[in-house]
C-alpha cells in the first residue's frame, strides 16, 4: 500500500503527515508513506486544498488535517 | 450581564475605583477578553461546520457554469464560506484558471476569501457590534467584486506565469463526510484559529486597555479625524504589513476609534491588513508576473481607499 501526503510544506501538511505515520505503525501494516510538495503533481491529483491523502494514488481527503484515528480508519476500509 | 459580573470583580472584589484609569483599563481588558473568547470558539465552530459544505472543488464547479459578470458576484460570495487559508491560494488559484475560469472572477475570490473572514469578522461583531461587522461584509464584498471586474477588463491574462497554463489538473473528488467527521473538522478548526491567534488577542486587548485607561480622549482627531485627507492611504499602507494580525490590530483599532480615528480611516485599515498580505504576495509570485501582482495589490489598494474615503464622507 502507498500512502501520499499532499501538501506543499504548511503545517497542517505536517501534521497530516505525522498522523499517517503514527497510523501505519499502529496497524503494524507493510505501507510506505510518501510526501508529495510539488505543486503539478499536487494538481494533477485534483487536488486545490491540501493537505490531502491519497492511498494507491486515489484521493481519500483534502482540505482537513485527518486524526491519527481517521487515517487508520480509512486505511482499514482500503485494505479490505 | 458580562458588564455586569466584570464590574462586580474589578471594582468591588479588587477594589478599584471605577474612576481611575487603572480600574477602567482593567476592566475593559477582563471585558473584552472574556467575550471575544466566548464567541471565537463559539463562531469559528459554526463557520467551520458551514464550511465543511462548500469544499473548493464545489465552489470551482459552480463558477465554472456562470458567465463572467455574476462570476464576480459569486466569487466574492463564495470567497466568504469556501475555506481559506495562505498556503492555498496558489492551487486554488491554478485550479480555477485551469477550469477555465475568467482572471478577473479568480481575483474576486482570491480579495474576498481572506477579507471577510471569520477572526475579523468576529472581532468586529464583538467589540463594535453586528452593524459596523455587516459594514465591513458589506464594503469587503463591493470591493472584491470592483476588483475583479477591473482586472477582468484590462485583460491581463498574458501576465500569468506560463506554466499555470500548463499545468492538467486531475478530475476533483468531492468526498462524502458524515456528521461526525463534520463535528471532528469544525473542532480540529476551533484548535487551530484559536490556537493561533489567542496571543495577538490578549496583546491587542491590553494595549486597546491602556490606552483607553490612560491616553487623552480624542487626541487622534488631529491627525487621523475625518478631515485629515492622507489618513487613508496611511492607514493601508500600515495595514499591509500586519497581516494575519487581524485579530490583535481589531482591538486597538477600536480605542483609535474612541480617541477619535474616522470610521472610514479605520475600516480602510482593517482591510488592509486582512487582504493585503506580504506573505501571501510572496506565494502568489508563483504563479503571476511582477507587473499583475502590482496591478492586483494596486486595485484592491485603490478600491479600500475610495471605501474609506466613501465612509469617512458619509458618517461625519
Amino acid at each position: 500500500m502507498k500512502i501520499q501526503v499532499l501538501g506543499s510544506g504548511c503545517a497542517k501538511c505536517k501534521y497530516l503527515e505525522q498522523h499517517a505515520r503514527e497510523a501505519v505503525a499502529e496497524l503494524g501494516i507493510q505501507a510506505e508513506v510518501e510526501k508529495v510538495t510539488d505543486i503539478q503533481a499536487i494538481m494533477a491529483m485534483g487536488v486545490m486544498m491540501p493537505p490531502a491523502l491519497a492511498i494507491d494514488g486515489v484521493v481519500k481527503s483534502s482540505g482537513r488535517v485527518l486524526t491519527k484515528e481517521q487515517v487508520s480508519e480509512i486505511i482499514t476500509r482500503q485494505a479490505k | 450581564m458580562w458588564q455586569r459580573a466584570v464590574d462586580w470583580l474589578v471594582y468591588g472584589q479588587l477594589g478599584l475605583s471605577a474612576g481611575a484609569p487603572l480600574g477602567s483599563a482593567l476592566d475593559f481588558f477582563i471585558y473584552d477578553t472574556a467575550k471575544i473568547f466566548f464567541l471565537l470558539v463559539v463562531i469559528i465552530f459554526a463557520i467551520a461546520l458551514l464550511r465543511s459544505y462548500f469544499p473548493a472543488e464545489k465552489t470551482k464547479k459552480v463558477l465554472e457554469k456562470v458567465p463572467e459578470s455574476l462570476g464576480n458576484v459569486l466569487a466574492a460570495l463564495l470567497g466568504v464560506v469556501t475555506p481559506f487559508c495562505s498556503c492555498s491560494a496558489v492551487p486554488l488559484f491554478i485550479g480555477f484558471i485551469e477550469a477555465g475560469i475568467p482572471l478577473g472572477v479568480t481575483f474576486s475570490f482570491l480579495v474576498s476569501a481572506p477579507m471577510v473572514n471569520e477572526v475579523a469578522l468576529i472581532m468586529l461583531w464583538g467589540l463594535f457590534g453586528w452593524r459596523i461587522a455587516l459594514l465591513y461584509i458589506g464594503s469587503g464584498l463591493v470591493v472584491a467584486i470592483l476588483s475583479g471586474l477591473v482586472i477582468g477588463r484590462l485583460k491581463l491574462e498574458k501576465w500569468v506565469e506560463e506554466h499555470v497554463y500548463r499545468i492538467h489538473s486531475g478530475e476533483a473528488v468531492i468526498e462524502t463526510l458524515t456528521w461526525k467527521d463534520r463535528l471532528q473538522y469544525a473542532w480540529g478548526y476551533v484548535g487551530e484559529i484559536v490556537g493561533k491567534v489567542w496571543p495577538y488577542v490578549l496583546v491587542g486587548i491590553a494595549i486597546g486597555g491602556l490606552m483607553h485607561g490612560y491616553a487623552p480622549a480624542d487626541f487622534l482627531v488631529k491627525y487621523a479625524g475625518p478631515s485629515v485627507w492622507y489618513a487613508v492611504p496611511l492607514a493601508v499602507l500600515i495595514g499591509v504589513p500586519l497581516y494575519s494580525n487581524a485579530a490583535g490590530v481589531i482591538p486597538i483599532v477600536k480605542v483609535l476609534m474612541e480617541k477619535g480615528m474616522a470610521m472610514g480611516t479605520s475600516l480602510a485599515f482593517m482591510m488592509a491588513v486582512t487582504a493585503l498580505s506580504l506573505p501571501e504576495a510572496i506565494l502568489l509570485r508563483k504563479v503571476l508576473k511582477p507587473r499583475l501582482l502590482a496591478i492586483y495589490f494596486g486595485v484592491v489598494a485603490i478600491g479600500i481607499m475610495l471605501t474609506g474615503y466613501l465612509f469617512n464622507a458619509v458618517l461625519r
